[in-house]
């Protein structure tokens, strides 16, 4: 195998642990919508990835810089191509990524709803994005001899890749839901399980009718074994779910994510961005790659840092491994009031117990 | 087309405002995580309660601060290909190597432990809990290193060959990447200037805490003796780190420049505003010039000083900015005047960063010495750890209630200064090396996306800057809330030392299962 092979399957690796760790941290966000009844809910649902979503993004950042070391003309093809898309998208991963940070620093009740507004369309947006950006990759776009995209942006929505980005939106709330179901404790643990039992068969039927379409139109034997595991990984995470055995059904979910991106990139290989125009100008694998000897670098590191990653990420979710229900939730006491005069020590003994209700 | 519309004038704004505005929050981040990391350490050593006040506080300034930072750098990663795709196509077997060195080492280790400090207060170990923010502060060090070292590149190519066949660089030596004496340099320098805009940073809020506690004292209010405590030691921590980073900065500054000389000569002729070669040449103080004739109309100079600066050697000769671009001229062909960078703007960038970076310096070196205590300080004007600091001019001599106030007041001021400083030294560095985007290989107007309209460029342009304003308005309004609201004294800290094994083995670990806890967002 050569090695810009090896980097077309990290890549894809990349991609697949960013789908399967941002995509709950997605469906979560949606979530607070969809499943939370009141502020101590929603915050129980946020506090489920609160320790771990920053690095979960991480996965992303580090699929953008392996294809721009990796693959410099897929990296400049894609995101300038891509261009108004990726641009909603990092607005919304900016203001995503504050509104979890800040949600909780003010103590006034329309500053919280508008970041739990924020919290839920920057988590809806990306997902749906996510998935057209990635049916357009697969099926493929105008791009000429120069390798520069020039199609129009109206041409990145076409009915194939808005069912691509509903799927992702469904499955990764589905996969969401089945995370809150393993993470929390009492009421919202039931009714997050009879939610993703719903949201999974809606996964079902775009999954049956998006990848079919994916699998029609540029599929080939690998890809199909991956869409036939990817669907006996979502009846099995249904049944499952059912069951209420959640640990399981949420390595099944994750299953699916991780065997739905795998079967778009079987299906794109041995492009990386396929050209409509002549396929003489796709971008390959090949044609794309960076020098043997800068793969062979990043392949050193790669080896070497990976799996330490894979180590104290895991550890981290190990640590934070307890359930949490709204019993756990502390009162806002970290929100300071304003200070105009300095208060009086305080001894904890005496002082008024905090507010219960948030 | 009119320049002003270019798509490179466009694609060179919103990389300007991206990468300053994420440079705002970088130099806080990295200093404030160690900062933040040796009062914890302070405090798991000593257990005494002002380093715990002390980390919980800074760590939630802290805190707001790399919010931001971590969601401007995401930007940071994609705006190469979206604006700058030739640019990508043609440095990314060089340049793309240390991005994804930065995110794969740097970024994983520390968002994941950031995400374990925050929450595992009550879930890790004191002393675990403590090395995941040394793990935080080494992942920013780390993720500096290895942005400047690409940054390096940009500005003095090496380790590289073109290839032939496609006309593109290609690495051939990444030792020579990441470790030529441009990014070591660098390194050092960025560093430094970090670390006295942090130490800055904690001056001007403690000086803040402390001076209202003094004035409220004054008026006969009661006080918190537990805040003014934490916030004297912070002082002090701050003031010593400004005062040994702006050391470090001045030293490391003086080191790049010597580095620049050799290999950009033409950028710092022009922070010089030196138009023709001199020997020896003088360093320019003040100077109002003339950049379609070539020469300054006003200008006030040190003799000897710039020859010295450039080759330690106070008569030596310097190239002006006419020769130098004459003989680029005749080495790349076209006209002179297209590799004259910006001169006003580097000449006044260089003389900002080094008039305020230095300033903060000084203002850290003159509190130092008026906030001395003990053996320096005669016995009856001594004041106990609780109690706000005399400032103290002599042995015996306190400040005049005017000069208290005023020395209150710059100590709170001071800490504006290195957020200035470090903008303008970035500005100077980009656009010094103009027209080039990487020094003498490509220029910046070959390096746009082609396939981007000029309305999808401005788009994103009005749209990250209007996004980023907003933004900068939500946190400045929280780190001013925070910082002005002190330490939570009331908080202890954890009476028993939290184990791994959590709650659901341990001993008596049943009473625990319904806790709060520690922190939720
Ligand atoms: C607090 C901030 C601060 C302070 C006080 C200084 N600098 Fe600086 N300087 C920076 C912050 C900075 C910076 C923002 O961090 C830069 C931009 C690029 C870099 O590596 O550091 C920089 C760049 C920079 C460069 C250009 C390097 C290049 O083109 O890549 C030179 C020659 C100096 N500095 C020299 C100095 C000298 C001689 C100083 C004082 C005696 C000094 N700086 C103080
Ligand atoms: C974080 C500190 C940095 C700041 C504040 C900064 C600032 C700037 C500014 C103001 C420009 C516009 C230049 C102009 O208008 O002429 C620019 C351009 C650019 N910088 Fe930086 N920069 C920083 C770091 C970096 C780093 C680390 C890299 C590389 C990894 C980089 C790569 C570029 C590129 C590609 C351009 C566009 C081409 C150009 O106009 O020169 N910058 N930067
Ligand atoms: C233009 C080039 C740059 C790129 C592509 C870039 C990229 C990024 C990204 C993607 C993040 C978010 C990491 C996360 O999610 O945890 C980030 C944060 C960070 N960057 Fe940058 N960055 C640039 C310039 C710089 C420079 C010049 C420095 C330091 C000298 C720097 C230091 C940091 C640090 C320490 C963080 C940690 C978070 C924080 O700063 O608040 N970056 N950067």
């Amino acid at each position: 195998m050569h090695l810009h092979d090896v980097w077309f399957i990290l890549i894809a690796v990349l991609w697949i642990g960013y789908f399967f760790l941002e995509g709950f941290d997605f469906g979560i966000g949606v979530l607070t919508r969809l499943l939370a009844r009141d502020e101590r809910e929603r915050r129980v649902l946020i506090n489920t990835i609160g320790p771990v979503w920053d690095g979960n993004e991480v996965w992303l950042l580090t699929a953008g810089g392996a294809t721009f070391a990796a693959f410099p003309d897929w990296y400049a093809t894609l995101f300038s191509g891509f261009y108004l898309p990726l641009f909603a998208i990092l607005v919304c991963l900016i203001i995503r990524g504050v509104a979890f940070e800040y949600r909780a620093k003010r103590d006034d009740e329309r500053w919280k709803r508008a970041w739990e507004q924020a919290i839920f369309w920057t988590s809806l947006l990306p997902a749906f994005l996510w998935g057209v950006a990635f049916a357009n990759i697969v099926h493929g776009v105008d791009i000429d001899r120069d390798k520069e995209y020039v199609g129009g942006v109206l041409d990145l929505l076409n009915p194939h890749a808005l069912l691509g980005g509903l799927l992702t939106l469904t499955l990764f709330t589905f996969h969401g839901a089945v995370f809150a179901a393993l993470k929390t404790l009492g009421d919202i643990r039931q009714r997050a399980r009879a939610l993703a039992q719903r949201l999974g068969l809606a996964t079902a039927v775009l999954a049956a009718a998006f990848l079919g379409w994916t699998q029609a139109d540029t599929g080939n034997v690998r890809s199909l074994v991956a869409l036939v595991v990817a669907v006996a990984a979502l009846l099995g995470a249904l049944a499952l779910n059912r069951a209420g055995r959640e640990g399981w059904a949420f390595i099944c979910s994750g299953a699916v994510v991780v065997a739905a991106v795998a079967m778009l990139f079987l299906a794109l290989y041995p492009d990386v961005m396929p050209s409509t125009l002549d396929p003489a100008w796709s971008l390959t694998v090949s044609n794309a790659a960076s020098s043997a000897y800068t793969l062979k670098i990043m392949t050193w590191v790669a080896a070497i840092f990976t799996p330490l990653v894979l180590l104290y990420q895991s550890w981290t979710y190990w640590v934070f491994r307890k359930r949490i229900g709204v019993q756990h939730i502390p009162a806002p006491a970290h929100a300071p009031a304003p200070v105009d005069h300095e208060p009086a020590p305080v001894d904890p003994e005496t002082a008024p117990a905090p507010a219960d209700q948030p | 087309m009119d320049l002003a519309l270019a798509p490179e004038t466009i694609a060179r704004w919103q990389f300007g405002v991206t990468t300053v505005y994420h440079f705002l929050f970088v130099p806080l981040t990295i200093s404030l995580a160690a900062i933040t990391a040796g009062l914890e350490t302070a405090w798991v050593r000593t257990g005494k309660e002002k380093y715990f006040h002390a980390t919980r506080f800074w760590g939630k300034l802290f805190l707001i601060n790399i919010a931001m930072g971590v969601v401007t750098g995401i930007v940071q990663e994609f705006q190469f290909g979206m604006n700058w795709s030739d640019y990508s196509r043609f440095v990314g077997d060089v340049f793309g190597a240390p991005l994804a060195m930065e995110a794969l080492i740097a970024f994983f280790f520390e968002s994941t432990f950031i995400g374990l400090w925050i929450f595992g207060w009550d879930r890790l170990p004191k002393k675990l809990h403590c090395a995941t923010i040394w793990m935080v502060a080494l992942g920013t060090v780390l993720s500096a290193y290895f942005i400047l070292a690409a940054n390096s590149w940009m500005q003095h190519p090496v380790g590289y060959r073109i290839d032939p066949a496609t006309g593109k660089a290609q690495l051939t030596d990444i030792g020579a990447v990441l470790f030529q004496n441009t990014a070591l340099a660098q390194f050092a320098h960025t560093l430094t200037a970090a670390f006295l805009t942090g130490g800055a940073f904690v001056v001007g809020i403690a000086s803040f805490h402390l001076w209202r506690t003094k004035r409220r004292q004054g008026a006969g209010k009661p006080v918190d003796s537990r805040t003014t405590l934490a916030m004297r030691t912070s002082l002090r921590v701050g003031l010593v780190v400004a005062v040994v980073a702006g050391l470090g900065t001045a030293l490391s500054g003086d080191t790049l420049g010597k580095v620049m000389f050799e290999q950009q000569p033409m950028k710092m002729a022009s922070a010089e505003a030196l138009w023709d070669s001199q020997a020896p040449a003088p360093f320019s103080v003040f100077a109002v010039g003339d950049v379609a004739k070539g020469h300054n109309t006003v200008a006030v100079e040190i003799p000897g000083l710039l020859s010295f600066l450039a080759h330690s050697d106070f008569r030596s000769e310097v190239p002006g900015i006419n020769n130098l671009a004459a003989a680029e001229a005749a080495r790349y062909g076209g006209d002179a005047q297209d590799y004259l960078p910006n001169v006003p703007v580097t000449y006044w960038g260089f003389r900002w960063m080094i008039g305020f970076g230095m300033t903060s310096f000084a203002c850290a070196l003159a509190g130092l010495w008026l906030t001395r205590s003990r053996r320096w300080v005669a016995p009856e004007m001594r004041t106990a750890p609780d109690e706000v600091p005399r400032l103290m001019l002599t042995r015996t001599r306190e400040l005049g209630p005017f000069l208290t106030r005023w020395g209150w007041r710059i100590g709170i001021l001071t800490m504006g200064f290195p957020l200035i400083a470090n903008s303008w030294g970035w500005i100077f560095t980009e656009m010094g090396r103009q027209p080039w985007v990487v020094f003498g290989l490509m220029r910046t107007a070959d390096a746009v996306s082609p396939g981007v309209s000029t309305a999808e460029q401005l788009t994103t342009l009005i749209g990250f800057t209007l996004l980023y304003a907003a933004l900068a308005v939500v946190e400045v309004k929280l780190l001013v809330k925070y910082a002005k609201a002190g330490p939570v004294s009331s908080e202890r800290p954890p009476e028993k030392d939290p184990t791994l094994r959590g709650p659901s083995g341990g001993d008596g670990a049943a009473e625990d299962a319904d806790k709060p806890l520690a922190f939720a967002y």
